[in-house]
């Protein structure tokens, strides 16, 4: 009885790799970038002090540029990449108009990209001070729903892997939420160390290593979770096989330094935040690592 | 929409001569393969961009001499694009490339695919394929263009034995059940109708006979026959049980406490200065 039950979990692929390489690997790093940054600056913008302000600012002038990166990899990563519209428009003979599925994550990622788009440009321009500062109920409004859209941006991508039939991909839910929860922990890390370049910012810094912290936390917790979900499906092996295994223990040392931050006492880590930029950015290469190979481990291992 | 057509393939009566696979490639103007030695009478490997039609061999033979109770049947099998009534690839295409003609049949327009390559992500037979050259994918057609000039598909009209036959889905349905009962009858106890009725992606245009569980052939049995938007909604609920979290997280780590933001600001501001 116990071995019946057993296969009927146990989860069989016979499909073929989509070959979605480099190109898709730089996208979902960089839309987990460009939607962290943007919502970690609009937390910024709301909770945090007037001192927190201008790496806030950092944040929403960082977001932007990313999205445009995005858009370009996303493009040419297409077979036919002049006809990356079709995404949008039905070109179906007799049958042309928009075109949405809001049950392929690709279609409503499409669309959510290009609103963000919007949302971020024009962020952007008023971290530059181009559009006059964004305050009241309508700077919070349009923050607000410009962060839903990041946090979409940076998590959608975990789900078109999930809504599909290759292995690994599909015998998880938590992508999803681990891609979310990565992007976080690597913008923030990306976002104190812009703000050790500047004296005045130390308590942001702070702040942003204590969120990482929390952020590489959830990531850790959802790593479990992810590996848990493989095992039940009997795909554990498949994720883990040759080389992957190793990128895996590289993705768990890159979670060690914000974890350790965690337990940072507030004032040493201002006097660190002075006096220790090089330590910073290191460990801001570290956790953006970190991001990038946990990336690379899921989209290439499901294709080998 | 007219009646739905269909293929069935009776793997029983097929003798892996691949008649098939030449008569596709031949009407639908596929590029031939380069040679390549297999280690196995299968020189074709998988269906893709060029092979819209592939017979599998299924070469179970025993290591030691064959004798009275280990021999094992060599399986063969015509293995096609199953035109699902629920079609993954379909299901997921962002482009709206793939689409139901009216012979409820599925069917890439390559004039709307633009290459993104989620239905080869989503099919779970393996049948769709990339074509560098045009930068879209290619799969079975079930000869689209012949069917809509009432003629049978190019491969049902070249299989020698009858092992592919084609014809209105209701008809054939008909055909493989009778088939079925004689080959049970003749003792042939795993013998088994694949995608005949809704149980697999709500029944499929190309079904067949089996003359073992479909695992054996490559095949995803009823537990794994499943489409890619299962998971949309636990994916997108764990996403944003994620994002509540992590928001909340990000309130605590970032709200202001009092005073204690300046005199940090201040505090490391004066370090540096020091």
């Amino acid at each position: 009885m116990t071995v019946t039950a057993q296969v009927r979990i146990m989860a069989e692929h016979f499909v073929q790799s989509p070959q979605w390489g480099w190109y898709i690997l730089g996208y979902f790093f960089l839309a987990g970038l460009t939607g962290g940054s943007y919502t970690l600056a609009t937390m910024l913008r709301w909770w945090g002090g007037a001192g927190d302000q201008r790496i806030a600012r950092l944040g929403f002038l960082v977001a932007f540029p990313l999205v445009v990166v995005c858009g370009i990899f996303l493009t040419v990563d297409l077979g036919q990449p002049l006809r990356f519209w079709h995404m949008m428009i039905n070109t179906t003979p007799g049958d042309t108009g928009l075109s949405f599925k809001y049950w392929s994550p690709i279609s409503l990622g499409s669309w959510a990209l290009l609103v963000y788009s919007g949302f971020s440009f024009i962020s952007f321009l008023e971290a530059l001070g181009m559009l006059g500062p964004f305050s009241g109920a309508f700077g919070r409004l349009f923050n607000f729903i410009g962060s839903i859209l990041a946090l979409f941006i940076a998590s959608y991508t975990g789900v078109v892997l999930s809504v599909s039939n290759q292995p690994v991909w599909s015998d998880t839910w938590a992508l999803g939420g681990l891609f979310l929860a990565s992007a976080l922990s690597g913008s923030a890390a990306l976002l104190a160390w812009f703000a050790s370049s500047r004296p005045d910012a130390g308590s942001t810094q702070w702040r942003l290593l204590r969120a990482d912290g929390y952020f590489a936390l959830l990531e850790l917790v959802l790593i479990v979770v992810f590996f848990g979900t493989l095992a039940a499906a009997g795909t554990l092996s498949h994720a883990l096989a040759g080389p992957w295994v190793f990128i895996w223990i590289l993705v768990f040392a890159s979670l060690v330094a914000p974890l350790m931050g965690l337990g940072h006492d507030r004032r040493l880590s201002a006097t660190l935040s002075a006096r220790g930029g090089a330590l910073t950015a290191s460990t801001a290469l570290i956790v953006l690592a970190g991001v990038f190979l946990m990336r690379l481990a899921i989209i290439f291992s499901a294709q080998s | 929409m007219a009646e739905p057509l269909g293929l069935f393939t009776d793997t029983s009566i097929c003798i892996g001569c691949k008649a098939c696979e030449v008569a596709c490639k031949e009407w639908n103007q596929l590029p031939g393969n380069t040679p390549e030695f297999r280690d196995s009478f299968d020189n074709t490997g998988q269906l893709d961009a060029q092979n819209w039609r592939h017979v599998k061999f299924i070469e179970r033979m025993p290591d030691e001499p064959v004798a009275v109770g280990n021999g094992h049947a060599w399986l063969m099998m015509s293995d096609i694009c199953k035109h699902c009534t629920h079609a993954s690839c379909l299901e997921v295409c962002p482009t709206q490339a793939i689409i139901k003609t009216e012979f409820n049949t599925v069917f890439i327009q390559q004039e709307v695919c633009n290459g993104c390559r989620d239905c080869i992500a989503a099919c779970p037979y393996g049948a769709i394929g990339f074509n560098a050259d045009t930068g879209t994918v290619h799969k079975c057609t079930m000869c689209y263009d012949r069917l809509q000039n009432n003629l049978e598909p190019a491969c049902a009209k070249a299989c020698p034995t009858q092992s592919i036959q084609f014809g209105k889905l209701a008809d054939l349905q008909k055909k493989a059940d009778a088939r079925l009962a004689t080959l049970q009858a003749q003792g042939n106890s795993e013998a088994q109708l694949y995608g005949r009725d809704d149980k697999v992606y709500g029944g499929l245009g190309a079904f067949f006979l089996l003359m073992q569980k479909p695992e054996v052939y490559g095949l995803p049995n009823k537990q794994n026959a499943v489409l890619p938007s299962r998971n949309n909604s636990k994916s997108y609920f764990g996403a944003l049980v994620t994002a509540v979290i992590a928001v909340f997280a990000g309130m605590v780590a970032f709200r202001r406490d009092g005073t204690s933001g300046a005199v940090h600001d201040g505090d490391s501001a004066s370090a540096d200065n020091g």
